[in-house]
Order: structure tokens, then C-alpha cells, then sequence
């Protein structure tokens, strides 16, 4: 167990200096970094690469923004083998759905219950 | 061509007060002695940011009426901005205010370019007390040019925090005693085509060098206790000085360069290269620099607000970053 | 002035990124996050009925409620500061993108304001993420179909 956690911390890690790098060397916005990672973990996925990924990163694999990637574009392909292409529209959220709508539920329940202080960090 | 951009005002009207007031992060400024007012809340009482910005300059204005035993109606017209999108924040202090109001956007240099308007008016002889000034309010700028406040963005070195603050003053007829108004050179918009908002300092740098160029031409034979940028933070005013110290221009100044920026906030670290807003360069010429002037701590000084004139979209849109830098001279006798 | 030899002088003098520190920041961060992340899907495998894959659905959730409270007391953006993509890479990153929106947009009424402005920061995640995955299904559906490859 311990191994996982050490396996999670050094490959989630490496993922995000991936992202430090097109911050600071590529010069891109938050915005533009994140929409990359996202569609490179769709790829992945597209060629098989990614499930074998989580089973060796666990958390270092799941909990990047490149899952989401990985989660639309496996729920995509699952309904298109089982029912042709109009499963691409069917299957997208099916797997992917926890995060975006935790983002959500939880962003509604953050503006009731918290304000915004400018304090510099 | 007539070479009007440099003004010399005969009548040399002074200011006969300021109020400068700013909120609680503001306190940690080596400026904070001469700031009248600090606020333990960023929102001045108000629900928004937007409602706290109006709020804070209508009480600063109020403050600087105070200051010169002056009520209401005898200001002859208001002359204020501030950054945010339609200057909503101004406009609906100015109807608290119910004086004559003319807005006035130069970003962060309309501390100084509602000076020099206010001093145009004065020298026509039609006018004779006119308020004048900016201010900023950090969540609300923020807000419109960059991130929401709580989003975990990583600012680089080069980035700024903008100020929370106010500074207004009233400019009358010339009286002995009081820091006058003695020449202004108004700016033209520079583009170097620098394209990163998180570094407004190397932006506005050859603005204020155009400027101030332009002003000391004019201006020959002057010495100054000091010239002081607005806010170029601790980066824009060492390329500044790189600028000045190649072209050569008027040497002899380069010691008594300082910018209000970068000293604002002091050595903190936190604040990366420094303070900027409409707020910063209003709260440090109304504040301790008018209050050394009238200590007769200086005799001439040069300040050089300077201003970014991009918004977020032409940012989206791929576009460079103009910028202007307002100059006026400010003398004691 | 021109700029191309302004250019040349800010490159020198302006300050730069830490790239190398940043990245060390980024690292550590994010594999603590991540690392978190594994500890937190261990608690639903051996305490719920999940198993390996299907604790990363309860995993996200809590990773983003975590992200709320973070957000909403000032916390995420001390972390985002220091950590750089380490904070905005991983999945708690795209909850403060959210949250963080919505919690700003509140003046203007939850309708407008939150309703509305919710997705400024993070919308583009979502739209390039399953504009993605539609492109790279279809293309492998065009493959199978064509008898190139297999699903």
C-alpha cells in the first residue's frame, strides 16, 4: 500500500511538472496548459495507453486533469464498439460524470457559503 | 509643429488639500504615517467590491473637502477615474457627490491626468476649486483584469499587486504656502509590443521614458529633488533607468529616480515587483509626497503617473499592451 | 523607439521565472495531492464496496469537496502560488477553477452571476476534453470500421 502511495506521489508529480513547463518555458495560460493535458490524456486513451497507466500510477494517473481526457474518450469508445458511432455522443459522460458534477454542486454550495478575501498569498 | 504637449501654468494653482485613504492590507506601507485613513475592511461596509470601491472615494473626497473647510457647493467640477469597466465605481460616487463631473480614464496615470485637466480649467480663470484624483480597489480590479480572488493562479516575478486605495485633492488659485502646480507634459500612447499582463512594468517603461524625455527638453536648466514613476514596480523602474542611463538623457538624475510602486509595499517579498493601480500612484503623490512638499522637505518635484490601456479581451485577442505616461511638475515655495 | 531592441532589453533585465525551483514546487505538490488522492481511495476500497477502478469516481469528489473548503478559506491560492501546476493540474485544480468563479460571481445573484460565470475559468477543460474524445472515437471508429485495428 505504502508503494501505491509512493508509486501516486512521484507520477502525479511528474505529470505536474509537465504543466510547470508549459506554464513557464511555453509560456502558455492556465487555460491553454490544462486544455492540452486534457486532450493528451483523450489520445492516450485513443491508443489503449491510458488504463494501463492508472493501473500503475493509481491516483498519480486518476487524479491529473489528463483523466478527464482519458474518461470521456473511454466512455466514447465503450458505446461506439457496443452501438456504433452515435455512441460517442451517448457514452462521453457516463464515466467522467463525478468530477464535473462535484465541481458544480460543490461550486453552487461554495458561493452560498463563502466570500472572497483579497489577502495576498 | 507646435510643440503644445508641455504646459507651463502661469497662474500656478495649488492644491490646497488631499485625503488619502486606503484598506487594511495598505497598512504594511512605509507610506502609511501619511495615509489619513486606513480601513480594517476591503469592502468599506459595503455587500461588493464594486459598492466598497464607490464607497471609498466618496468618503476620501469628503475627507479632502473636510481638510479644506470646504462643503459641497463650492467645488466647480469633480475629476476622477478609476479601472473599472465604465468607471462605475466613480460615477456612482459622483452622484453621491452631486458636483459637475467630468470622468477621466488614463488607467493608472489618472492621478495625474485629472491634475492636469483640473489645472487647464484653473488657468482659464472659469473654474476656481476643482476636485480631483483616482482610486483602485484590489478584488475589483482583479476581478475584472485577471482571476477571481480565490483562484490559485501562480503570479510570476514580474507581477504586481494593485493597491486598494484612494487619493484626491483640490486644486485652487495659487496661495502662498501650499504646493503649486508649475508645468505638466501630457503623454502619447507607446507600444513596444509587450504582450504579457503579468508584467505591466517592462510595458509602461518606454511610455514614461517618452514622457519624461519630453519634459526635461522642454524644462532645461531644472533641477528636481526627484522624478517619481507611478507604477512601474521594482522591474519596469530598472528598465527605466537602463533606458535613461543609454540615451543619455539628462544623467544627472539617474540617482533621484524612484517609483511609488516599487516602494509601496516595502521589501515583502509577497508582493513580487511591487504595487500598481490607479490607487498606488493617487495614494503616494496625495499622501507623504504632498506632505513633504508642504513640509518644505522638497522644492521641485516630477511625477510621472504611468498607465497600462489594454483590457482583458484585447489581451484574448492577441493584442500588445499601449501605454501613456502623464507628467506634472510640482513646486513649494 | 523600436521594439525589437526593447525586446532585447527587457529579456535581459526583466526578472525570470524560476523554472527550476518552480518545477520542484510543482512536484511536490502535485504528488502530495496525488498522493492524498491514493491514501483517500484506499479509505472507499477497504471501508465501501468499491473496487481499484471504481474508487476514482468517489476519489474526484472528495478530492474537489476538499478543493471547496480549501477555496473558500483563502487556502488554494497560498498552495497555488507555491505550487504553481501542481495545484491547477490535478482535478482539485478544476474545482478551484470553478469554485473560485462562483464564489466571485455571487454579487451578481446565483442565476447571472454564479449560474452564468461558474465555467469562465474551467469551461475550456470540459469543451476541448469531449471535443477530444469525439475526434479520437471517431477516428478509431473509422479504423475498426475500415478493419485496421481492433477496439
Amino acid at each position: 500500500m505504502i508503494f501505491s502511495v509512493i508509486i501516486a506521489f512521484v507520477v502525479g508529480g511528474l505529470v505536474c511538472v509537465i504543466g510547470q513547463l508549459l506554464f513557464d518555458v511555453a509560456k502558455l495560460t492556465p487555460a491553454h496548459t490544462l486544455s492540452l493535458l486534457v486532450v493528451v490524456g483523450s489520445v492516450l486513451d485513443g491508443f489503449g495507453l491510458y488504463e494501463p497507466f492508472i493501473d500503475f500510477a493509481g491516483a498519480g494517473a486518476t487524479i491529473p486533469i489528463t483523466s478527464f481526457g482519458n474518461s470521456l474518450t473511454h466512455g466514447a469508445m465503450q458505446e461506439a464498439e457496443k452501438h456504433g458511432i452515435i455512441g460517442v455522443l451517448t457514452g462521453m459522460f457516463e464515466v467522467t460524470s463525478s468530477g464535473i458534477s462535484a465541481a458544480i454542486i460543490f461550486g453552487v454550495i461554495g458561493a452560498f457559503l463563502f466570500k472572497a478575501k483579497g489577502k495576498v498569498s | 509643429m507646435k510643440n503644445a504637449r508641455t504646459i507651463q501654468f502661469v497662474s500656478k494653482p495649488s492644491i490646497v488639500s488631499t485625503a488619502v485613504a486606503v484598506g487594511p492590507l495598505e497598512k504594511q506601507s512605509p507610506f502609511h504615517p501619511h495615509f489619513d485613513l486606513i480601513y480594517e475592511d476591503e469592502r468599506f461596509g459595503q455587500e461588493t467590491n464594486e459598492k466598497g470601491h464607490a464607497q471609498l472615494i466618496e468618503e476620501t473626497c469628503r475627507l479632502a473637502l473636510m481638510k479644506a473647510g470646504l462643503q459641497i457647493p463650492d467645488i466647480d467640477l469633480f475629476l476622477a477615474g478609476d479601472l473599472v469597466n465604465q468607471m462605475t465605481p466613480t460615477n456612482f460616487a459622483a452622484r453621491q457627490l452631486t458636483t459637475p463631473f467630468m470622468g477621466m480614464f488614463s488607467a493608472c496615470a489618472t492621478s495625474v491626468s485629472s491634475l492636469i485637466t483640473a489645472s487647464f480649467f484653473l488657468e482659464s480663470n472659469h473654474m476656481d476649486r476643482i476636485l480631483f484624483g483616482a482610486a483602485s480597489q484590489h478584488n475589483a480590479v482583479e476581478r475584472q483584469f485577471r482571476y477571481p480572488i480565490e483562484y490559485g493562479a501562480q503570479k510570476p516575478p514580474t507581477g504586481q499587486w494593485t493597491v486598494t486605495g484612494a487619493g484626491f485633492g483640490i486644486l485652487s488659485h495659487h496661495i502662498s504656502g501650499k504646493p503649486f502646480v508649475h508645468s505638466a507634459t501630457i503623454g502619447k500612447v507607446i507600444d513596444c509590443e509587450c504582450i504579457d499582463p503579468l508584467d505591466m512594468g517592462s510595458a509602461m517603461a518606454p511610455a514614461a521614458f517618452d514622457t519624461i524625455q519630453q519634459h526635461l527638453a522642454q524644462n532645461k536648466g531644472t533641477s528636481y529633488d526627484f522624478v517619481m514613476t507611478g507604477d512601474l514596480g521594482k522591474n519596469g523602474y530598472t528598465i527605466l533607468q537602463e533606458l535613461i542611463q543609454s540615451s543619455g538623457v539628462s544623467s544627472y538624475l539617474i540617482d533621484n529616480y524612484r517609483d511609488a510602486g516599487a516602494e509601496f509595499y516595502g521589501k515583502d517579498k509577497k508582493f513580487l515587483s511591487g504595487a500598481s493601480g490607479a490607487g498606488c500612484s493617487a495614494s503616494v503623490y496625495f499622501g507623504p509626497i504632498y506632505a513633504e512638499l508642504l513640509a518644505k522637505q522638497w522644492k521641485k518635484v516630477l511625477l510621472v503617473a504611468t498607465g497600462a490601456l489594454l483590457s482583458p479581451l484585447s489581451f484574448q485577442q492577441g493584442e500588445s499592451i499601449p501605454c501613456i505616461a502623464h507628467a506634472v511638475e510640482l513646486w513649494m515655495e | 523607439m523600436d521594439a525589437n531592441t526593447y525586446q532585447q532589453t527587457v529579456d535581459q533585465l526583466a526578472p525570470k521565472r524560476p523554472v527550476l525551483r518552480n518545477c520542484f514546487t510543482a512536484f511536490l505538490t502535485g504528488g502530495i495531492i496525488c498522493a492524498i488522492g491514493q491514501l483517500i481511495s484506499f479509505v472507499y476500497m477497504y471501508f465501501f464496496p468499491f473496487t481499484e477502478r471504481t474508487a476514482s469516481n468517489p476519489t474526484v469528489a472528495t478530492m474537489i469537496f476538499i478543493a471547496m473548503i480549501l477555496t473558500g478559506t483563502g487556502y488554494y491560492k497560498k498552495i497555488g502560488q507555491f505550487g504553481g501546476a501542481g495545484s491547477a493540474v490535478p482535478v482539485t485544480g478544476f474545482g478551484n477553477a470553478v469554485i473560485s468563479a462562483a464564489i466571485e460571481h455571487k454579487s451578481e445573484g446565483f442565476i447571472l452571476g454564479v449560474g452564468a460565470n461558474m465555467f469562465k475559468l474551467a469551461g475550456a477543460v470540459i469543451v476541448y476534453g469531449v471535443f477530444s474524445a469525439f475526434i479520437v472515437t471517431l477516428i478509431k471508429t473509422i479504423l475498426v470500421n475500415i478493419g485496421g485495428i481492433s477496439w
